[in-house]
């Protein structure tokens, strides 16, 4: 495919991940002074990777490759800065997508120019759809040969301006290591989203001795803090009177390290709290007051809970169709508080009665000082409980039938620690692990929410690994099918010796898929259908890492143990029940309130 | 297949008796009417440096935003362009339009612009020439200026409003027309009002 340079020295001394964080920390607490003393910048790719170590970066993931060569040269001097080879750029660009969510600090991916740019772009629009924070740094041709269709080249900042929060074309080795440093300021501020920065061969290779300094965000970006008070003390009026109130907690509550404030405005006020997807993790599970999540697979109780409020106090959501099924059904008889830190989402997709853009965490704050009494909501508490007796999401585990996914996932959050973190790709066992993984802290949650990106469980657990504590477990679900899609990044895994779990559901099928089909295309399994699988088991230990396959409920405990307590990367193939589906399902533009249980009231519907 | 859950089926749930619009806003379910279009026009000040253009024309046509017209320009800051949008859409998607253009970095200031600012198109219309005084005394009804007249065709040009220019091509077709430019809407407010302010009211070029 594409061209690409040998693995440098920087990259053969990190073998082990533990061992680059001492020696990376050291570096990260300098100042830009002591750095530019120590090894003053020289040119444009000194400058760029100066601008890496002046944000406090770490980590990057990338792939080497022409156009990129020069700022790799530059890395070679970094002692701050390790850098993980990926198998593929596409996982270089997922890492650094997790890496994002789990530290709360941009992930930088880097790749050459043309294809390795191209692949990343996935992962780029990945991050966009989800608000992560990243940033990608391309290789692009010489500027001379820009627009002459040279070997490798691709408009990369075109290519990707719909899918970036914003990007820069590096046009000035003087500048360019304050373009890098404004990419990874906006990838953070305000809402998260990716950013890009494209860079000609002849700009990072070219002399310069510009230190860029601190990262900055340009004078015409303008993030909110806090919310207008006027819009406040409305909006506290409407929650004060409701009779149904229920909080939808999004992801930006998680991104904004907002959960502590949740948990005591929700606990203060006794209002049942519904989460996104991406907002699991921001309210504990176990809580009381928890109503888990709401959407197309979510648990029945949210979805009656969201259904039917009255008042409904959306923070750091943007309402997707997912979450909402049917707009004309979507908590049709509540009035909407909307928080949210981007103004365009306000009354984007569900219309907001009272607008309060700001910050989750500090908005939260002005509506609990502006709160002067609770709402009167015992008979909806009561309800909200009743509907949690009502649709339970218990399942059977009947001996003549094969292992169901349920019981797996299960069985893996009951061996780990609470604070473990939980990746997945997507598909049906992307819903099993939303649905019975209990998820109780935040940044423990690492999924592809909106662009649904199969394959991004394996690279993305590799990023989350990098992020995480050593005592945080990492557990990565994945299904056949999605796994198969970037599963050459356990070689990176092995390589780099990291303690993951990979549990692979495997009906053989393109589960999710094959589930729609039988619901609405009279079951026929057009391209979803396996005549053939691999053994994940043993291609893992052909990757170097442990194998285990489980087919028998009994077997579950032993595997799960034995591939948890492993340290290094390690892959159990369930052989699951192939014909599990998931419920409950509220089909595409469906009324939330009437989620099917069943494939015969999906058929129904 | 395998699977499902206990509780009560879709029928036997109690249902809101609500329901919203398309534009996500709630409605009485008896009396849904869907809201208008309307035309608005929106002054965008950008940053003066390539891509900017072809962001602004990217997010518009990646949202479906209804674009009657489009043109930019440089301003009397060097470092600054002008942007005219005029779009055609219910009330929230011109909202949602000028939220989606304020968050492009380039983009220094969007306003939408009252009804009464002064809007102007230039078009030149080419029509054939044989016969050119009643094409003079088209020109002179419509304020039009003859810029080229040859053996063949007569080109004029005309500035005004959209439906004045609509009306002048209607007018000059009876001469047959070889082709015609239009440049789109350019606005500016009226009087002292800046057209296009910073988000605390200041001048956006200050």
């Amino acid at each position: 495919m594409s061209e690409r340079a040998p693995v440098t020295e920087t990259e053969k001394e990190a073998t082990n991940a533990g061992d680059a964080a001492d020696a990376a920390a050291s570096g990260a607490n300098r100042s830009p002074e002591e750095r530019a003393e120590g090894r003053p910048v020289a040119t444009g790719a000194d400058s760029v990777v100066r601008a890496l170590e002046n944000a406090g970066i770490e980590y990057l993931f990338g792939v080497q490759g022409g156009a990129i060569m020069p700022v790799y040269d530059a890395l070679y001097d970094s002692d701050q800065l390790t850098h993980f080879t990926m198998a593929h750029e596409q996982g270089a660009s997922h890492a650094a997508d997790a890496y994002g969510i789990v530290a709360g600090e941009p992930g930088v991916c880097m790749a050459t120019s043309g294809p390795g740019a191209t692949n990343l772009v996935t992962g780029i629009a990945d991050a966009n759809m989800d608000s992560d924070p990243m940033i990608a740094l391309t290789g692009q041709v010489p500027s001379d040969f820009v627009g002459n269709d040279a070997f490798q080249e691709t408009d990369t900042t075109g290519v990707t301006d719909p899918v970036t929060k914003t990007n820069f074309f590096a046009d000035d080795p003087d500048e360019v290591g304050t373009d890098v440093g404004q990419a990874l300021a906006l990838a953070n501020t305000g809402r998260p989203g990716p950013t890009l920065v494209d860079l000609p061969k002849d700009i990072t290779n070219a002399d310069t001795d510009v230190e860029p300094g601190e990262p900055e965000t340009p004078d015409t970006f303008h993030a909110p803090e806090e919310a207008d008070d006027e819009a406040v003390a409305e909006a506290v009026r409407a929650i004060e009177a409701a009779e149904k109130p229920a909080i939808l907690a999004g992801g930006g509550i998680i991104k904004g390290d907002a959960t502590e404030e949740l948990r005591e405005f929700a606990a203060s006020y006794e209002i049942p709290v519904v989460t996104t997807m991406p907002g699991l993790g921001s309210f504990p599970e176990d809580h009381e007051l928890s109503m888990e999540m709401a959407g197309m697979h979510g648990t029945g109780y949210a979805n009656m809970a969201i259904t039917h409020c009255d008042v409904l106090i959306g923070i750091g959501t943007r309402f997707d169709d997912r979450l909402t099924g049917g707009i004309d059904t979507f908590a049709p008889d509540a009035e909407v508080v909307h928080v949210d830190i981007d103004p365009a989402e306000i009354s984007k997709n569900i219309h907001a009665d009272y607008p309060l853009i700001g910050d989750a965490g500090r908005v939260i704050e002005q509506l609990d000082a502006e709160m002067e009494f609770a709402p009167d909501a015992d008979e909806w508490r009561e309800q909200c409980q009743t509907w949690k007796s009502e649709y339970p999401m218990d399942y059977s585990t009947p001996d003549d039938e094969p292992l169901k996914p349920e019981f797996v996932v299960e069985a893996l959050d009951e061996a780990t620690s609470d604070d473990a973190i939980v990746t997945t790709g997507v598909g049906q066992h992307q819903m099993w692990a939303c649905q019975y993984w209990t998820f109780r802290e935040p940044r423990t949650w690492v999924s592809s929410h909106g662009l649904g990106t199969m394959g991004y469980g394996l690279p993305a657990a590799i990023g989350a690994r990098v992020a995480a504590d050593d005592d945080q477990e990492v557990v990565c679900f994945e299904g056949d099918g999605s796994f198969l899609m970037t599963i050459q990044e356990l070689s990176v895994a092995v390589r780099e010796d990291m303690d993951i779990t990979v549990a692979v559901l495997n009906n053989e099928y393109v589960g999710m898929v094959r589930q729609w089909q039988d619901a609405f295309f009279d079951g026929r399994h057009a391209a979803s259908e396996y005549s053939w699988c691999p053994e994940f088991d043993k291609l893992a230990e052909a990757f170097g890492a442990r194998g285990f396959a489980v087919d028998d409920y009994d077997e579950v405990a032993d595997a799960v143990e034995a591939a948890v307590e492993y340290d290094g990367p390690s892959v159990i193939d369930f052989h699951i029940d192939p014909r599990a589906n998931v419920y409950p399902m509220v089909p595409s533009g469906g009324a939330n309130g009437q989620f099917a249980l069943s494939e015969a009231q999906l058929e129904d519907l | 297949m395998t699977g499902g859950l206990q509780g009560p089926g879709p029928k036997d749930r109690p249902r809101p008796d609500g329901r919203r619009n398309s534009q996500g806003i709630r409605v009485d379910p008896d009396a849904e009417a869907e809201p208008d279009t309307r035309r608005a026009v929106l002054s965008a000040l950008v940053k003066h440096e390539p891509g900017v253009l072809a962001e602004v024309s990217g997010l518009f046509s990646r949202r479906q935003f209804n674009i009657e017209s489009l043109t930019v320009g440089p301003t009397e800051d060097d470092d600054r362009a002008r942007i005219t949008l005029v779009i055609e859409e219910p009330e929230p998607g011109i909202e949602q339009a000028k939220k989606q253009l304020r968050k492009l970095l380039p983009v220094v200031s969007v306003r939408e612009l009252p009804q009464d600012a002064n809007q102007r198109e230039l078009a030149l219309i080419k029509v054939g020439a044989t016969r050119p005084d009643e094409v003079h005394a088209i020109a002179e009804m419509y304020d039009a200026k003859g810029v080229d007249a040859g053996r063949d065709t007569i080109t004029v040009e005309i500035t005004g409003s959209t439906q004045k220019i609509d009306a002048a091509v209607e007018a000059f077709d009876q001469f047959g027309i070889h082709e015609i430019v239009r440049t789109g809407t350019a606005a500016l407010s009226r009087g002292a009002e800046y057209t296009a302010t910073t988000p605390d009211g200041a001048p956006a070029d200050d």
